[in-house]
């Protein structure tokens, strides 16, 4: 059933591609879809990631101290931070508010026969509702997930310059963190991120359209577009990861 | 800019041939073959969960049938470019309204979808065909704002948009007033002798069945009972087709 709501999800992707040109005429619902998608996380994005990156340097911080590498903590912090910790917490967390928002929308309107509204009058649901979302997730979720790397870079920087046991200064911790951390490091991460956005925004919008029976159906598909959304999201980490790391 | 859509060009006529299918390995339809003329007026009465709705959705397209064809005007349904030749329409139970837009954005939606006018344009033509179903004044409510009536009369505002050639109804007067109800009979008349419009109703209100239909036909479990002009059909003796016919409230 997994495998086969994949290779369902992967024809959805081929025929929002091919939907393509008409982007820029959709151009007003991405714009909604991306005001959706960042009102609804950008404060919990970067409050997740202050902690994140706050507990990573908490963990880490005394032990690398009292083996005298400190100066190692703020390039620690910011590596896992963009190349791992960032996209992939981001993923999770954009896939818990704004996937399962996508699967219940597009759910409901199925059930209640909106989208076969839209085929009686010739109108794509594909281009009129995958298309916008897919596009403003592809552009939402690596914004989020620049604005969460650098705070997280800051929660780590606070843990570090406040926690006697670490005891770094905050020109120790960044400088650290610009000595480690390439621009290229960023961009794996931001890459990561383009990938993790298409998996959530084509698995919602196939379990909405999938949906079948009454309000019950539309409980499933979000259930099932969230999880399966983490799911492939973890997988396709590890196989990313891979394949960027000889980079 | 594709061309408006001002005058229809004309009913279009529907063949179904052999058509079957199941759902959930219960067969809904077994054999049904029906041809509908251009302009028509044609009425699918039967009882609840007799197929009627299932059928309406094989002539649209929404479903695939497992066996059989609809052709609308020559051309199976199934085609891909049947939708761009034929205009068509179809007007749901439930209306089936587009709960994020607004009433004059769901009548305009076809009209905006394929851009087929100036906005000033769709908006005039979006407050003509509300005027006709009696919905001044209520162009900026959201459907949940709507009472079930109204919903159902946004929803033939937005078919009417169309100019349709062939233009389905599911269940029309359902959840409409008799006052409604007659308003609505009176308007697919009306649209079916201005624009000679091939009209598919589904319905089990037979005072709108025998007040408009040119023909009409029963169906009951999946199978065509009978077809006919309302006088032809009322004057049948056939048991099935009198059962549905002369069931009333009266006691025994």
């Amino acid at each position: 059933m997994f495998f086969q709501d994949i290779g369902q999800a992967v024809l959805l992707f081929c025929r929002a591609l091919r939907q393509w040109p008409a982007v820029w005429r959709e151009r007003q619902k991405v714009w909604e879809q991306l005001h959706e998608i960042g009102n609804a996380s950008l404060f919990m994005a970067c409050l997740l990631a202050f902690f994140i990156g706050g507990v990573l340097a908490l963990q880490t911080g005394p032990v690398m101290s009292d083996r005298g590498v400190s100066n190692f903590i703020g390039g620690m912090v910011g590596l896992a931070m963009c190349k791992e910790l960032g996209p992939v917490m981001m993923a999770v967390l954009i896939s818990g508010r704004i996937g399962s928002a996508m699967a219940a929308e597009i759910g409901s309107m199925q059930v209640y026969q909106e989208i076969d509204a839209l085929r009686t009058m010739n109108i794509d649901p594909v281009r009129y509702l995958v298309l916008p979302r897919l596009v403003a997730i592809v552009v939402g979720l690596p914004l989020l997930v620049l604005f969460a790397v650098v705070v997280g870079w800051m929660g780590g920087a606070l843990v570090c310059m406040s926690n006697p046991e670490i005891n770094l200064t905050y020109n120790g911790y960044m400088n650290s963190l610009s000595n480690m951390v390439r621009v290229g490091d960023v961009a794996n991460g931001l890459i990561k991120s383009i990938a993790f956005a298409v998996v959530i925004g084509v698995v919602s919008c196939h379990q909405g359209l999938n949906t079948i029976g009454g309000p019950r159906g539309v409980g499933r598909s979000v259930t099932k577009a969230v999880v399966n959304s983490i799911v492939m999201i973890l997988m396709l980490d590890y196989v990313l990861t891979r394949l960027m790391i000889r980079l | 800019m594709k061309s408006a859509p001002t005058s229809n060009g004309g009913g279009v006529p529907v063949v179904i041939r052999g058509l079957h299918k199941s759902l959930a390995g219960q067969p809904v339809l077994c054999g049904v073959d029906l041809a509908i003329e251009p302009g028509e007026i044609f009425v699918i009465m039967g009882p609840s969960g007799s197929g009627k709705s299932v059928l309406l959705r094989h002539i649209i397209g929404l479903t695939s049938p497992d066996a059989g064809e609809v052709l609308i005007g020559g051309e199976s349904i199934q085609s891909p470019s049947v939708r761009d030749r034929i205009r068509m329409a179809m007007v749901f139970q439930s209306g089936a309204l587009l709960n994020s837009l607004t009433v004059a954005e769901n009548v305009g939606l076809y009209l905006r979808e394929h851009a087929l006018l100036p906005p000033a344009q769709i908006d005039a033509r979006v407050a003509e065909k509300l005027a006709a179903v009696g919905l001044t004044g209520q162009e900026d409510k959201l459907p949940g704002e709507l009472s079930g009536g109204m919903k159902k009369r946004v929803a033939i505002a937005r078919a009417l948009v169309v100019e349709p050639q062939l233009l389905l109804y599911d269940e029309p007067t359902s959840e409409l007033d008799p006052m409604m109800a007659a308003t609505v009979s009176r308007e697919i008349v009306a649209l079916q002798r201005r624009l000679h419009v091939t009209s598919i109703i589904v319905s089990h209100d037979r005072d709108l069945a025998f007040g408009i239909a040119h023909r009409l036909a029963i169906i009951r479990e999946g199978r065509i009972l009978c077809v006919g002009t309302p006088e032809a059909v009322r004057a049948l003796p056939d048991a099935g087709v009198r059962e549905f016919l002369d069931a009333n409230f009266k006691h025994a």
